[in-house]
């Protein structure tokens, strides 16, 4: 047993931190808020060039070769930086959908009862079968045309800048059949743990950061025990969140998975939660980060296995 | 990231699986919980079985006379003594897991000579004499003196919170030898006999009925210079070599036995009906994810400590893990008394007792709120402060 990174592994995660610093730094990331715009093709194509949506695509098939705990290591820092799109959908595409796996096209979900995130932006979508998440196979996943949906469906004043939203009527036809489906919702679960879990890494550095650096009553905030212990419980439920996660991509089991998503789920909500406060007024601004990972945190935890749906895999699991 | 055991490591856990299921079923019953002679004499049985198995001492450098196992054999070792319900470290735990390792780490050869084979063979028992009533959280404020008098030391004051006490016939003892000095820097570690004159020891009934710890109260106890480990005045040092290192496995028997018991907790809600409250139902699950991801963090606190060698890693992890399991394992039982309804006011139903005694978890070896500081302080880097 060596439940650790492997050399590999960190430098893998060590050149996507620097790919995501040059490329999508604090003021390119400010200026895409700014300006209004979703997904940067340009960013995209560059992300497919890196490999992150080819990544566990076979190298026979141009890919990379590589699996899910080296994905969640990704979808980690993609969750840190805020980078905004529908990456995991487009990351699951890879392969089956033409352009995805070359960041050519925007591949978005399609999850019944839910909004669609960056349905304006996207070519295809990928429509997930009513799977509960247990790993049973879920009815087949489908892909569709993004145009014909986006005729019957109306815009949403998203609560996440970063995430634009469209309300869709249930899909009447069927899209094309999915050859890797029954394992869709689950991966996107995991992947999408992974990136709460960065967001979460994430805002802890930011109020640690924020504590040491300002001053009241004449000493750093960060030297009062009332902040510091917010601070401690922030990376303890980080790491936690880190060890379930990375568990889980490694063993791939459904119900880990369910686990794992509840736990970094939490995290990502209740770090940013606790990153507003340590910021004091600075925190409610539009002006500071920390609004940003907590909408898109959020979001997140109503995607691709919500806690309740979790709780019960996991409650299934005892008996 | 590998989460496969070597082969080593999957003969080791054969072995010992094997030797449980021979030895386990000869042991005699387990004694009454007030029964401390009965307790030691349990215990120590099962040590010194350990002893002739070849097991004792497993986690001890070789040279101290254990096994020099690492830390993931350590781990499987608990996990499987665990899984198979055979006997806790109980009495032995100071001797084990901190007298005995400070000593090997610290003493002189004739010191390792005279007190560490004792330990591994379950024929000595010891305890630990570190709080003061007026010295819990804040420990380097002990008052416990110690005066020079010839070839010994004069040492009076009071302990708490002193486990197997009654049964113990030794204590690792830090006292105060030079009051003048910055408070860290004047105390002293000995080893005590606690049959020595002058030693009172008063048993302390906790909030579940039982006596789990005693007071100890000193009263110009001679203690031999030649008890005492390390330089004079570097005690806080000497025992804080042991109390920082760790190989991320304090806690892996509760944390199967926790997840043991959360399976039974289903099946009784099972059969008494409850488990069709989705409330209760679904805050099973939730503990399902915390029990889970709190093995996998001790997966990863014990392969951290063994890839950083032999003496493991400092105890920083071992906090972030501790905060999360104390409050883990109080919520267990919290959902035990939901489970059990009206039941949970009968403290003869299984889990009545552990819920009482769940409380301490957040309290004993560091309460919470230390804990927090130590996270905050030596991980995260936030200035000290008041």
């Amino acid at each position: 047993m060596d439940f650790q990174l492997s050399d590999d592994q960190r430098a893998l995660r060590a050149g996507v931190r620097e790919l995501l610093a040059g490329r999508f730094g604090r003021d390119r990331m400010r200026a895409a808020l700014d300006a209004g715009t979703g997904v940067d093709r340009a960013l995209w194509r560059e992300l497919g060039e890196a490999g992150f949506f080819a990544l566990r695509l076979p190298e026979a098939e141009g890919g990379v070769g590589l699996g899910l705990p080296e994905a969640v290591l990704l979808f980690e820092e993609a969750g840190r930086s805020l980078l905004p799109g529908p990456l995991i959908a487009t990351h699951l595409a890879a392969g089956p959908v033409k352009g995805a796996a070359q960041g050519e096209a925007v591949v978005a979900v399609l999850d019944a009862g839910q909004p669609v995130a960056h349905l304006g932006e996207a070519d295809a979508l990928l429509v997930l079968g009513p799977g509960d998440g247990r790993g049973v196979p879920e009815e087949s996943a489908t892909v569709r045309e993004a145009a014909t949906v986006r005729e019957a469906a109306d815009p949403v004043r998203s609560i996440d800048p970063f995430t634009p939203l469209w309300r869709v009527a249930e899909p009447a036809e069927a899209g094309e059949p999915l050859p890797r489906d029954g394992r869709l919702r689950t991966e996107g679960a995991l992947l999408a743990a992974a990136e709460q879990l960065g967001s979460a890494a994430r805002t802890t550095e930011m109020a640690v950061q924020h504590a040491g650096a300002r001053e009241q009553f004449g000493a750093p905030i960060g030297s009062f025990q009332a902040v510091k212990h917010l601070c401690a419980g922030m990376l303890v439920r980080a790491e936690l969140a880190r060890c379930a996660v990375y568990a889980a991509a490694v063993t791939a089991d459904p119900v880990e998975i369910a686990g794992a998503k509840l736990l970094a789920d939490d995290a990502a909500v209740r770090n940013a939660r606790d990153c507003l406060q340590v910021h004091g007024g600075m925190g409610f601004t539009w002006e500071s980060d920390v609004h940003l990972h907590l909408k898109r945190a959020w979001l997140r935890s109503g995607q691709w296995l919500t806690a309740a749906a979790a709780e019960e895999v996991l409650a299934g699991n005892l008996c | 990231m590998d989460l496969a055991y070597t082969e080593e490591e999957q003969e080791f856990r054969a072995r010992l699986r094997a030797w449980l299921a021979t030895v386990l079923p000869a042991l005699p019953a387990k004694p009454a919980p007030d029964d401390w002679p009965g307790r030691r004499a349990y215990d120590t049985a099962w040590q010194r079985a350990l002893y002739d198995a070849g097991y004792a001492g497993l986690h001890w450098p070789v040279d101290a006379g254990g096994r020099g196992a690492t830390p993931t054999q350590h781990l499987i070792f608990l996990e499987e003594t665990e899984r198979a319900g055979a006997p806790y470290v109980g009495a032995n735990f100071v001797g084990l897991l901190h007298a005995g390792p400070t000593i090997a780490a610290e003493g002189t050869a004739e010191q390792r000579a005279r007190w560490l084979p004792p330990v591994l063979r379950g024929d000595e028992i010891w305890c630990q004499g570190f709080s003061e009533p007026e010295a819990g959280s804040d420990l380097a404020a002990l008052r416990t003196r110690a005066v020079r008098d010839g070839d010994h030391y004069v040492v009076s004051g009071s302990k708490i919170w002193t486990s197997h006490a009654e049964v113990a016939d030794w204590c690792e003892l830090l006292v105060r030898t030079d009051p003048a000095a910055p408070r860290h820097r004047g105390i002293s570690w000995l080893a005590m006999e606690m049959d020595a004159p002058g030693v009172t020891v008063r048993p302390l009934r906790t909030l579940a009925g039982s006596t789990e710890f005693a007071e100890m109260f000193l009263d110009e106890v001679r203690v031999p210079v030649s008890h005492r480990v390390g330089a004079e005045n570097d005690g806080w040092r000497v025992t804080m070599v042991t109390l920082s290192f760790e190989r991320g496995t304090a806690f892996v028997g509760e944390v199967v036995a926790c997840r043991r018991t959360l399976a039974a907790l289903a099946a009784e809600a099972r059969r008494n009906g409850r488990w069709d409250d989705p409330v209760l139902r679904r805050g099973l699950g939730r503990l399902n994810a915390e029990f889970r991801a709190l093995w996998r963090l001790t997966q990863w606190n014990v392969s951290e400590a063994q890839r950083a060698g032999s003496g493991g890693v400092p105890g920083t992890g071992g906090s972030v893990f501790k905060l999360r399991y104390s409050h883990a394992r109080q919520e267990l039982y919290e959902a035990a008394a939901e489970v059990l309804g009206a039941d949970s006011a009968d403290l003869d139903r299984e889990w009545a007792l552990d819920r009482l005694s769940s409380l301490s978890y957040t309290i004993a070896a560091g309460t919470s709120q230390i804990q927090r500081n130590i996270v905050a302080e030596r991980i995260l880097g936030l200035p000290k402060g008041r």
